[in-house]
């Protein structure tokens, strides 16, 4: 009884929070655009018994992911989110973990200060640091007077409203979150491994690539992960930092249904990213499980 | 032919493998090895004797090269070793820890040195096989290091030190997991080992009866300081301090007052008790307080007089305790004074005629005591 308590509890949430929300947005790409509020058909009338539901559901098709296929503009803007969110993820991971490295090697009193250090810019809001960005990133901005400074350039290039920026604001924003989970991994690292290796002819460079990597690599795993799937999605920083030539589909998503008020389609948009999603945020799982497996 | 016996540190010709020289080792302001000088010699095996935290492992850290010296030199070979990073280092280390490669299987923990020698794929798996048979670990070599139990896990970092054959192998306490029987087994196997390769060995263990059956010299330590190097039977019979026969063994010990007579030492202890006699070519001045140490195993215990004995003292047994093949007599003599003597079980209990309360005669020889200084 306790056991099914105990079980019932977070399928509970998953039901509330996830599968309800998602079967509204799922019965929505199924819909038709009205002029309307809701701006969509059929509505569920239950006021006319079984008919009425039998109508609801005679009126749903699959007609707009059908759509999805036959505009170019969909899967392009799929493919080049999972390439910005790919690359990024990558670029994420080269400046992160040198970040948890010496954070994990730092001594133990500097520790907790350098983890708030890294914590930090969660406690201002996320917009206002992406506006932040696009005075650093504009052409008389701090970057650009940087480098003409330096004389690495002659005039000011253009860096905001390019894929480039976007790049930027992906990692500086998820940077935390792969910052984390790597130096989690790398702080539980037992020193006496390191002079296992060592002892047994490694040098430190190849004791760091034999040992410390294949050991942090669960942490490596979940940090890109948190960092790939909401990356994918992503929607402010493109539509912020990115140019009009920046596609992305939570920019497209946005579109639809703030700008074109289809909510059908942008629906149906959503439930395509979602099933992308499902694929990583699975190997994520597995990760997670097969470490604490490991971790006995 | 005659045997040579294998005593290099009596032979001024030899060259020490390693050498300390007054080497001491500061952590902060805590010295964990003080002013030590020790050389150990080729083929040997020298074992490590002493209480938790005297130093043992600093000792060892700093063989291996995880540990600088704070004053003083080491020298392998006549080098000083100072300047050599431990991968550059002849010398291979068995942790405390056993600090076993998580990620890996026991097959790659055991391999991880071989490859980083670039020997070819044939030579490694064959001696990573011959280690796994020495070991017993055949079974086991696929798991990774979480799947065994904790004695396979220590027989795992010992066959992944033993792999490369290594000039110096250092164990710290390579055998503490394992029950009696394995235990034994794997020490005549070290020993095996040691012959055919002539691998100078190092380790650190807490079982004296380990040491004394492995090693061909044992350095009781305290505190950073070496108390006695010497041969296990010098230890154990002519212990240079209270310290040592206390550590080693089981020991009576009697406080008295010791006057120079003859070839050795009259030791009064206590009213009323007839005086000892220990004969010793020690120099203990002329006369003063010391200590005398007797193993239970020479005090012979009879329930009638002895005739003819010079160290002769009456008490009751106070408590027998059978060790199966050994008896322990706790003797209580008039003054108070508890001495323990062990004999042999030739026969069996029923027919054993000493019980408690008996008054029974504990007699040694001249030579069966030690004196020493307080
Ligand atoms: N890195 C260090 N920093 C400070 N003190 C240390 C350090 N390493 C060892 N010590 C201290 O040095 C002393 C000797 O330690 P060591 O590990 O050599 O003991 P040991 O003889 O191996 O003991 P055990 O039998 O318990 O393994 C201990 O008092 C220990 O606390
Ligand atoms: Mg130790």
């Amino acid at each position: 009884m306790r056991r099914l308590v105990l079980i019932a509890v977070p399928y509970l949430w998953l039901l509330t929070l996830f599968l309800i929300p998602f079967l509204i947005v799922l019965k929505i790409s199924l819909s038709d655009t009205a002029l309307s509020i809701p701006p969509y058909t059929p509505t569920l009338d239950l006021g006319a018994g079984w008919t009425g539901v039998k109508e609801f559901f005679a009126g749903l098709d699959f007609e707009n992911f059908w759509f999805l296929t036959t505009d170019e503009l969909y899967w392009k803007a799929y493919l080049s989110s999972l390439q910005i969110a790919f690359l990024s993820t990558i670029m994420t991971l080269i400046v992160g973990y040198p970040i948890a490295y010496g954070m994990a090697q730092a001594p133990d009193e500097w520790r907790p200060t350098l983890m708030l250090l890294v914590i930090l810019p969660f406690w201002t809001s996320f917009l206002i640091r992406v506006y932040a960005w696009m005075g650093i990133l504009s052409r008389e901005g701090l970057l650009n007077q940087f480098l003409l400074w330096t004389g690495v350039i002659d005039a000011p290039v253009k860096i905001l409203n390019t894929d480039t920026a976007v790049y930027i604001g992906i990692v500086y924003t998820y940077l935390p979150f792969m910052v984390l989970p790597i130096y989690a991994t790398l702080e539980k690292l037992d020193e006496s491994l390191l002079e296992a290796a060592e002892d047994l002819g490694c040098s430190r460079a190849s004791a760091f690539w034999l040992v410390t990597v294949p050991l942090s690599k669960s942490g490596i795993i979940a940090g890109c992960f948190l960092v790939f799937i909401p990356a994918l999605g992503e929607f402010v920083i493109p539509s912020l930092l990115g140019g009009s030539q920046t596609l992305m589909i939570g920019k497209v998503l946005w579109e639809e249904f703030f700008n074109n008020r289809d909510w059908p389609i942008a629906s149906a948009v959503a439930v395509v990213l979602l099933l992308i999603l499902i694929v990583p945020i699975i190997l994520f799982q597995r990760n997670e499980q097969k470490q604490r497996e490991a971790e006995g | 032919m005659a045997q040579t016996v294998f005593e290099p540190w009596n032979d001024p010709d030899q060259e020490p493998l390693i050498q300390f020289r007054n080497v001491t080792k500061r952590f902060g302001d805590f010295t964990a090895i003080d002013n030590l000088s020790l050389d150990i010699f080729e083929r040997e095996f020298f074992a490590l004797l002493g209480p938790s935290g005297c130093g043992k492992t600093t000792m060892m850290r700093m063989l291996a090269g995880f540990e600088g010296v704070s004053e003083g030199a080491i020298y392998l070979s006549g080098k000083d070793i100072a300047p050599v990073p431990p991968n550059k280092r002849a010398v291979n280390m068995m942790f405390q820890s056993y600090a076993l490669f998580p990620h890996l299987s026991v097959w790659d923990n055991i391999a991880f040195g071989l490859k980083r020698d670039r020997l070819p794929k044939k030579a490694i798996g064959d001696r990573v096989s011959e280690m796994l048979q020495l070991t017993r670990l055949e079974k086991f070599a696929h798991r990774k290091p979480h799947q065994i139990s904790g004695g396979q896990r220590q027989r795992v970092a010992l066959a992944r030190s033993l792999a490369k054959a290594p000039k110096l192998l250092l164990l710290d306490e390579p055998l503490g997991a394992l029950d009696k029987k394995l235990r034994q087994d794997t020490q005549f196997e070290l020993m095996d080992i040691q012959e055919k390769t002539g691998t100078t060995f190092v380790i650190v263990t807490h079982d004296q009866e380990e040491a004394m059956t492995v090693a061909s010299r044992v350095a009781v330590m305290d505190e950073g300081r070496l108390i006695q190097v010497d041969t296990p039977a010098q230890i154990y019979e002519s212990p240079n301090s209270l310290y040592v026969a206390d550590f080693i063994g089981d020991v009576n010990i009697i406080e008295g007052h010791a006057k120079k007579s003859g070839d050795g030492y009259d030791i009064t202890f206590a009213e009323g008790q007839p005086v000892l006699h220990a004969k010793t070519s020690r120099d203990l001045g002329s006369a003063g307080k010391c200590y005398l140490a007797i193993r239970p195993e020479k005090v012979t215990v009879s329930a009638e007089k002895p005739e003819g004995r010079t160290n002769l003292v009456k008490g009751t047994i106070l408590d027998i305790a059978y060790l199966g093949n050994l008896s322990t007599y706790h003797v209580k003599l008039a003054s108070g004074q508890i001495i323990k003597a062990q004999t042999a079980n030739t026969r069996r209990i029923a027919r054993r005629d000493l019980t408690w309360e008996d008054e029974v005669w504990l007699s040694w020889t001249e030579t069966a005591a030690v004196v020493l200084e307080v």
